[in-house]
């Protein structure tokens, strides 16, 4: 039975992207990190499944779209456990996990309200200081933010 | 952006700060001269500062620059609703220099990106003000001789007191030993303790102001305890004068001790301090003169000792 629910879970997928063993909090920030919210491509998003070590996670397939290594790694912010799955043909062409950047600019919004990011027009810096768990801080006022508890933009 | 722009304490290494403090005993031998002839500065008070920007201007004109700026960002385009980036591009056009004091945090930070003209910080909000560190130090170095091997006690709001942490991260070269003296509410934060334990400083950690800490200090530096810093307003009534430091307290305490404090100060240094002369206050500001020479004319790339 479970291996068939893992089976429709991932359902086959002819080319595109499978991102996988996201943490299930986070999944939907992760959702949003790859801005899929506005994704005209078919999107299929799962939660709570079932992950040994995890506990429950979850998966986004995207068909026909490949991202920019850079776009990926956001992803590290809030789930550095992620795999990213590159189909081509109904194959898995390639298996990577996300890597954090040393800097995100213009990814996460500052949560102190006093910071010139929050009342100039200007693109948000943050420098990533830890990374297990990861820990970052921003550029301009010095805040520190856990990647889980990041704001994204 | 500028390298030789001063935003934050921990931008420069400590040769660099070594260097601020020998041309600052050379200002303070020298106060006036005239190598900032024909250079014009502008003083950029978003938020207003009556002390900070009196030191600046004070130092400018000693070495006789000239300034144009404001003391409140009401008399500019800021009020307006001109952004930060496009005050500092018109003013960048016409002086060498630009000392920016800015309610919002990160400001300074940003006016750097934004401008090929040096920048000097003079506070961003509870962010960074690194011509307070530098005078701090200066004052530290030239009571005690030195800067190696020193026993700071730090009291009062080390939670939310920026010239704490600021100084803290400026000795990280200097082997000191911390005492860190708050109360439970005001307490050093653990990134800065973090920080110590890296860098293997000694520190000890107490709610307790005893006799024991005194006696065994260099320098005391004692902060403001703010009322509004206090969830609980019973714990401020409970602590507001466990902190406040009198003349008896020091019958015990070092010679060459020092008593430090940024000003302006409230109650956590009772007057009858003031004659004591291991009282320092009055005589630290007077040093941000000499700090701040040092650090405009770093800015500017000249250096008054050649
Ligand atoms: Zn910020």
């Amino acid at each position: 039975m479970s291996t068939n629910k893992k089976e429709l879970a991932v359902a086959a997928l002819r080319n595109g992207t499978v991102i996988d063993r996201i943490p299930s909090s986070v999944l939907f920030q992760a959702v949003r990190l790859l801005g899929l919210e506005n994704s005209k491509c078919h999107v299929t998003i799962g939660n709570n499944l079932h992950s040994g070590k995890l506990g429950t996670k979850g998966i986004i397939k995207i068909a026909d779209t490949e991202f920019p290594e850079a776009v990926l790694n956001r992803i590290a912010l809030i789930a550095p456990t992620a795999v990213v799955n590159t189909i081509r043909d109904f194959e898995v062409v390639e298996k990577k996990t996300v890597k954090l950047p040393d800097t995100l600019s213009g990814i996460v919004k500052c949560s102190n309200p006093k910071c010139i990011s929050n009342n100039e027009p200007m693109a948000t810096k943050f420098e990533v200081i830890g990374h297990d768990p990861v820990m970052i801080r921003c550029h301009y006022c010095n805040h520190t933010v856990a990647g889980k508890d990041a704001q994204i933009l | 952006m500028s390298s030789n722009s001063l935003v934050s304490i921990s931008d420069i290494s400590r040769d660099e700060i070594l260097d601020l403090l020998d041309r600052a005993r050379y200002f303070e031998e020298n106060p006036n001269s005239k190598i900032l002839d024909g250079r014009v500065v502008a003083t950029l008070f978003f938020e207003p500062s009556t002390r900070t920007r009196l030191s600046f201007e004070t130092a400018v004109n000693r070495l006789g620059g000239r300034i144009i700026g404001f003391s409140d960002a009401n008399s500019t385009s800021t009020s307006k609703g001109e952004t930060l980036k496009d005050t500092i591009k018109m003013v960048a056009n016409y002086v060498d220099l630009i000392v920016m004091r800015h309610h919002l945090e990160g400001a300074a930070r940003y006016a750097t990106e934004v401008t090929d003209i040096p920048v000097i910080n003079a506070g961003d909000g509870a962010n960074q003000h690194p011509s307070q560190t530098m005078l701090d130090l200066y004052s530290i170095y030239k009571t005690q001789g030195r800067l190696n091997d020193l026993t700071i006690t730090m009291v009062g709001d080390l939670k939310y007191g920026r010239t704490v942490h600021s100084l803290l991260m400026a000795m990280q070269y200097f082997n000191p030993t911390f005492n860190f003296i708050a109360s439970k509410e005001l307490q050093m934060p653990e990134e800065y303790k973090e920080f110590c334990r890296e860098k293997g400083i000694k520190f000890t950690e107490s709610t307790d102001f005893s006799e024991d800490v005194i006696n065994a200090s260099d320098i005391i530096y004692m902060t403001r305890v703010q009322r509004e810093r206090f969830t609980d307003i019973m714990e401020y009534e409970r602590v507001k004068n466990l902190y406040t430091l009198h003349n008896s307290m020091l019958d015990n305490s070092k010679p060459t001790l020092k008593i430090l404090h940024p000003l302006p100060r409230v109650n956590e240094i009772d007057r009858d301090v003031d004659d004591n002369p291991k009282a320092y206050y009055f005589e630290q500001a007077r040093n941000g003169l000499f700090a701040r020479q040092a650090i405009i004319t770093r800015a500017l790339g000249i250096d008054p000792r050649k």
